[in-house]
């Protein structure tokens, strides 16, 4: 199974949503979630929202995935 | 470009005969003019002032045809050009084969290869001789295309797994990911909506000025299908060394690897079409990150690791970002069929 | 470095310092055993083996679906697809587990064979085809199972009498009693599956607590949750406790969600099942309720399941019980590789001995 990360609905129509998850737009359902609403964080897993997300941790996840940009530089690391 | 009336490819345009004509002068000369191409003759005659060349080829049976970034054609020209220049050639001349389905609409195949003829000309390359066939309706997926490269070597440069030794810098030219995550998620069963787009581009330019400007540099390679993981794994085979890269210092876009996760995929094993790996001494490795930087490229170059003793089989291992170790395998070749 | 790399990297060095301390203090070999396939790959990935304290062992459980996944089961959706008037539609990694002598993988090539990404995707599938009988093979643990439950109930409302599942779904925690209760004595605390306890919430792992005297960490897979959890567990054992903890409450409740729990409820109960490495275990795996029995393919094609022999020479029961590691197996990394692989525990990009294969652990001790 996939690691999930956390993804805000985007769309929502009844039980069928379309969340995003850092630009990436998945098709997903909340049949699962009945109390979930647009614009709310969740937990996606093989096409459904399974839980609510903290948006606290929900922000740290994305923040330490953002910050891979942020390359280190190894030269200090090069032997020989 | 005068248009046929017929829409669609028919197996008769592989005859060799009245169509094939029509396909030959009405769509494919012009798309390439040149004068080798023109005389149409069963080979080209080409005058290179060398005789030490490079010569590769590759098929490309691309699935999504056209996608973010690029299609079908645009990588037949560059993904060959690029083998040319990583092995220290500068490409002049390509031949183009084409086997197309009965049924493949003549809209498409026209876009196809005027993004050919762009990719070549950006490339400084001509495509001087192909071949046309056709097959029946399912006897390929649309359309497959083979290209061949002949480049010259440049002068005193002599690339080789031989000239690799313990301490050589690894420095990869950008982002990793790009080309196989923008082919994913265009993939039927795996299709999701982004913003991302390969990275298909021609590096003939960035390596020549590469390889003209410094004396360091050891080796090269494109990490296409199996990623950096593959072409890590080649080089630690081929010597007999090992290989040390640190997470933190591989450049990556934060939703490509986003969406690697959300997939499953292992970054390091995904095709990129625009990046090469140069292997290069450590007293070249910062003017080699320089010259990489200043070029539109080559901007997000990093030093990614360093080629070490190997301590008892040769080994790719990886120091991840929360500072463990583990090793990279050489990936197993089945999880991303028809990346390019 | 930015912020949160920075706060993530402070917050793994202090529970690494708190782990050797702990682990110091007790003195002899602690095994903790995760019962995730996403733990395992996590743990692999992030290389968090090798910056563990030197006396913790780190076993990996029956936590990976394809693997527990019963020979029987297998060449039961290999019959299936043998059939001209079925579809199977399966996750991605049972593709290529092998029967006795060949995978799904080589009946795609007739086409009859498609991977999903969600049951969702199978029920469209029935939809698409009405002259086919889709079966979808159904595996996976608590995560999965209200998935597989929700397209039953929409194929019932829609009347897609052509859709039918194969249900593989496992409960995790059966399997847990089943370890403690005589397969493997050695395991000294659980850290418990992330995904699994949002649905079922961390509060049904108090029993193996209050039963078996084990720690109980419900972690989450990111590498500094899967460190707090370990760290977590070392202390409780070095202080001689044994207490229910989850760490991962961005997610997980003690009760779960609720409303996942009624649909798994609504469709299936729990019926005895075998299990790969395990055997037979009580009330461990789902079955489709009665009033949804058009829908059961073992129902629809009369099948009844019956363990199947494992091939000669796999050690993957023994594996998935935290017995032995993957290099101990004789098969491992001559006859069984990832290209060629005898069993599940090979095949699945969760199995133990793919991460194992993949990652390098077994190279890694030969130094």
């Amino acid at each position: 199974m996939c690691l999930a990360i956390p993804a805000r609905i985007v769309e929502l129509d009844g039980d069928k949503a379309v969340v995003d998850a850092m630009g990436n737009r998945w098709k997903a359902k909340t049949t699962l979630l009945p109390e979930a609403k647009l614009g709310d964080l969740v937990l996606i897993h093989a096409g459904f929202a399974i839980s609510l997300v903290d948006e606290e941790e929900a922000k740290k996840t994305w923040q330490l995935i953002a910050e891979i940009s942020e390359f280190q530089d190894t030269s200090n690391k090069v032997s020989g | 470009m005068r248009a046929s009336k017929h829409d669609k490819i028919l197996l008769a345009h592989g005859g060799g005969g009245q169509l094939m004509d029509e396909l030959i002068r009405h769509h494919i000369l012009p798309s390439f003019k040149n004068d080798t191409l023109a005389e149409l003759g069963d080979s080209a005659k080409l005058n290179v002032e060398s005789s030490s060349l490079c010569f590769t080829t590759d098929s490309y049976v691309v699935k999504p045809l056209f996608f973010n970034g690029g299609d079908i054609g645009k990588l037949a020209v560059y993904g060959t050009v690029n083998d040319l220049a990583v092995a220290g050639s500068k490409p002049v001349a390509l031949a183009l084969s084409l086997i197309i389905e009965d049924g493949f609409e003549f809209e498409l195949l026209d876009k196809i290869l005027a993004n050919i003829s762009k990719a070549a000309r950006q490339s400084n390359v001509d495509i001087v001789t192909g071949d046309t066939k056709t097959v029946e309706a399912g006897a390929a997926d649309k359309v497959f295309i083979n290209t061949a490269g002949i480049g010259v070597r440049l002068a005193g440069v002599n690339l080789g797994f031989q000239k690799i030794t313990v301490g050589d810098t690894i420095i990869i030219n950008g982002t990793i990911g790009d080309h196989g995550m923008t082919i994913i998620s265009q993939r039927e069963d795996m299709k999701f909506q982004s913003q991302l787009k390969s990275d298909c581009a021609a590096l003939a330019a960035l390596i020549c000025e590469l390889l003209e400007k410094t004396s360091g540099i050891r080796f090269m390679r494109d990490p296409t299908r199996g990623g950096l993981a593959a072409t890590l794994n080649e080089i630690t085979r081929s010597t007999g060394l090992s290989i040390e890269i640190h997470e933190t210092a591989i450049p990556v876009k934060p939703a490509v690897q986003a969406a690697a996760d959300m997939l499953g995929f292992d970054i390091l094993t995904i095709a990129n079409e625009g990046k090469f790996i140069a292997i290069v001494s450590p007293e070249s490795a910062d003017d080699c990150l320089n010259i990489c930087r200043n070029h539109p490229l080559g901007k997000d170059a990093m030093i990614i690791g360093e080629v070490v003793q190997t301590r008892d089989v040769p080994l790719v291992e990886i120091e991840t970002r929360i500072g463990g170790k583990r090793i990279v395998q050489m990936p197993y070749g089945r999880e991303l069929p028809r990346i390019c | 470095m930015k912020q949160n790399t920075r706060n993530m990297l402070d917050r793994i060095y202090k529970a690494q310092n708190l782990m050797d301390a702990a682990c110091e203090a007790l003195g002899r070999q602690i095994n903790i055993m995760e019962v995730c396939g996403t733990h395992t790959v996590s743990i692999f990935r992030n290389g968090i083996r090798s910056i563990l304290p030197k006396n913790l062992k780190l076993l990996s459980g029956p936590g990976c679906p394809v693997c527990v996944t019963d020979q029987g089961y297998i060449d039961t959706v290999l019959q299936l697809a043998d059939r001209d008037d079925c579809l199977i539609a399966t996750y991605g990694d049972m593709i290529r587990v092998p029967g006795k002598d060949r995978s799904l993988e080589t009946k795609q090539a007739k086409a009859n064979v498609k991977v999903v990404l969600s049951s969702e995707d199978a029920l469209q599938l029935a939809k698409d085809n009405t002259e086919k009988i889709v079966v979808f093979v159904a595996v996976g643990f608590e995560t999965t199972a209200p998935a597989t439950a929700v397209v039953v109930r929409e194929a019932a409302a829609g009347s897609i009498d052509n859709f039918c599942i194969l249900s593989g779904h496992k409960l995790v925690v059966p399997a847990m009693r089943a370890l403690l209760s005589g397969k493997n004595h050695n395991i000294n605390a659980f850290l418990c599956p992330g995904h699994v306890s949002v649905i079922i919430g961390y509060g049904a792992f108090a029993e193996i607590v209050e039963d078996f005297g084990r720690p109980c960490v419900v972690a989450g897979f990111e590498p500094v949750q899967i460190i707090e959890g370990l760290c977590e567990i070392c202390r409780q054992l070095s202080a001689g406790k044994a207490k229910l903890k989850s760490i991962y409450s961005a997610v997980v409740t003690e009760k779960g969600n609720t409303a996942a729990q009624q649909t798994i409820d609504e469709c299936f109960e729990p019926v005895d099942g075998y299990w790969r490495g395990l055997g037979k275990i009580e009330k461990s795996t789902l079955k489709l309720r009665d009033k949804y029995s058009r829908f059961d393919a073992f129902e629809r094609f009369n099948i009844t399941e019956t363990p199947g022999e494992e091939r000669k020479g796999c050690r993957c029961g023994e594996v998935l019980c935290g017995l032995i590691e993957p290099p101990e197996c004789g098969l491992f990394g001559q006859n069984c590789t990832p290209q060629e692989p005898v069993g599940p525990c090979m095949v699945s990009s969760e199995g133990a001995c793919a991460a194992w294969f993949k990652y390098g652990q077994e190279k890694r001790r030969k130094r």
